[in-house]
């Protein structure tokens, strides 16, 4: 899904979180907005989910004004920073929520859903362990499932905030290029914050870098890598 | 490692065994003296006179009165108190707003208020002398000295008990579990019954067994609402005491024994529940 964001505005109070923001995302594309903390990425990703309303400008799906769209509407697979993961059910039962919370026409019936649970089980690597509590898994294993959460509903896009941020290198390295594959599997237009600029470079089609509430540069993580438009840019990459 | 001959403590945080025995022996001594003693002593002066005169003083047409009031209330006042206390907590933890460390505290005002004060108030308030109490009665709806005018002082002496249980877990847990449950389509409703409410469940639990205990064992704001009117308005605790200064000891504590049964009766159910969902319980707590 082509994801347009435009002259997007958000305040908290009375500190501006996002100067109006504008940015063209292209479906399929494997999108990292990069920043340090209080740089409006998240705000920006948390839109994008319907999780936050700008105060002002539009986000275009398709062409598709979907700026007041409910969350429920959206269809934005959401992976959050610490997984949240419903901690009472087990993984099998995580997976399968979006596909119960469906209304009852569009619900796939229990063995339709057990099927693909299991598949999607399958593609991220943990087949058997369905029947676990999230707090019985690792922390990759989380991430995880929070992803074949999101993916169950059969996203428009996926959104992903600091995925990998609580996790050790190795396992960090690994998870990456899981998510490469994901997103090349299902060539879903893929957005994840980040403030690992190596991340982001190494993951990206698209890197957007931000500050303070606005977009510094936008480029092929090449092209920011070799031309720097602005002194923070130059700074926070090579840092 | 170095061979030691002394005797090395099990662990770095520990005492020396006198003064771990004397730690202990104050603490089970308190606890006797303070809890079992009391509550032996209510069964043995109710049987004093033997099962049959206990049994017979709560037989007493009166005293089933009681037992049917108290348990009425708790019964109106239990279910309330766990929905606003819930819809209480949700709306502190899950929302920020002007005025709302003013609610806290106004959560909290049953607390530090007394109980015959808070009785009072629905007096001057509802009484029959008042204008509102005067229309009330007039239409033939008394507050005071009637059912209404005790729920309302149970509710409010017992009030806090869930939203205090439920505040520090629902900010301790977060709303990003809720969130997650949004972006993947589910209703408001659907995210309370499946997400919200199993997450708060033993907090919720918790905080309506110590409201029901409170409900029924509340003294000071009913006795001032009630009227102690003997077979309408005496409450379990109001007729305990009303018997107890008529000399009838056996059936004072006969009906104390009864109340302190159904405390008990509510902290057996509380350890069972979590005997059975021990498995959920550690998923849950853990994470």
């Amino acid at each position: 899904m082509h994801v347009e964001i435009d002259e997007i505005a958000k305040t908290f109070g009375t500190t501006a979180a996002l100067h109006p923001v504008s940015l063209s995302i292209p479906s399929g594309a494997l999108v990292a907005l990069l920043g340090p903390s209080g740089s409006g990425k998240t705000t920006l990703l948390r839109i994008l989910g319907g999780l936050e309303f700008p105060a002002s400008g539009r986000v275009l799906f398709d062409g598709q004004d979907a700026t007041n769209l409910r969350v429920q509407d959206r269809q934005a697979g959401f992976v959050f920073q610490s997984y949240a993961l419903f901690r009472h059910m087990t993984v099998f039962d995580n997976i399968a929520y979006g596909l119960h919370a469906r209304p009852r026409a569009s619900r796939p019936p229990k063995a339709e859903i057990a099927r693909r649970v299991a598949r999607l089980l399958q593609l991220i690597q943990l087949p058997d362990i369905g029947t676990r509590y999230p707090s019985q898994l690792s922390g990759g294993q989380r991430q995880r499932v929070a992803l074949a959460r999101a993916l169950a509903i059969e996203p428009r896009m996926l959104l992903l905030d600091e995925p990998f941020g609580a996790l050790d290198a190795r396992v960090r390295k690994e998870l990456r290029q899981g998510l490469r594959e994901i997103h090349d599997a299902t060539g879903l237009t893929t957005i994840f914050v980040t403030h690992d600029q190596d991340e982001a470079m190494e993951l990206a089609d698209l890197v957007v870098v931000m500050s303070m509430g606005r977009i510094e540069q936008i480029g092929r993580p090449q092209d920011i890598r070799a031309r720097p438009a602005t002194p923070f840019v130059r700074e926070f990459i090579t840092a | 490692m170095s061979d030691t001959t002394l005797p090395r403590p099990l662990s770095a945080v520990t005492e020396p065994r006198a003064i771990r025995l004397a730690l202990i022996g104050l603490a089970v001594g308190g606890l006797i003296l303070l809890v079992f003693a009391p509550l032996a002593v209510v069964f043995a002066e109710a049987l004093a006179q033997g099962w049959l005169a206990a049994l017979a003083s709560l037989g007493n047409p009166d005293a089933l009165a009681a037992i049917r009031l108290t348990l009425t209330v708790t019964a109106i006042a239990m279910p309330l108190n766990a929905a606003f206390g819930l819809a209480a907590a949700w709306f502190i933890t899950r929302f920020d707003f002007r005025g709302k460390a003013l609610l806290i505290t106004l959560i909290d005002l049953p607390f530090s208020v007394s109980p015959v004060v808070a009785g009072l108030c629905i007096v001057l308030l509802f009484g029959a002398n008042s204008a509102l109490g005067g229309w009330l009665v007039a239409n033939g709806h008394p507050i005071v000295f009637a059912l209404p005018g005790i729920v309302l002082a149970t509710l409010f002496v017992t009030f806090p008990f869930v939203a205090r249980e439920l505040i520090p877990v629902m900010i301790e847990q977060g709303r990003s579990e809720e969130e997650a449950a949004l972006t993947l389509g589910a209703s408001g409703w659907r995210v309370l019954f499946t997400v919200t409410l199993p997450n708060i469940r033993w907090a919720l639990l918790y905080g309506v067994l110590l409201c029901t205990a409170r409900a029924m064992g509340e003294f000071g704001a009913v006795a001032v609402v009630s009227g102690k009117i003997r077979g309408q308005t005496a409450t379990m605790p109001i007729t305990i005491e009303m018997l107890y200064n008529e000399y009838l000891s056996v059936a004072a504590f006969s009906m104390a024994g009864v109340l302190t049964m159904l405390a008990l009766l509510t902290l057996l159910l509380k350890t069972a529940l979590e005997l059975r969902h021990a498995d959920q319980l550690a998923a849950t707590r853990r994470h």
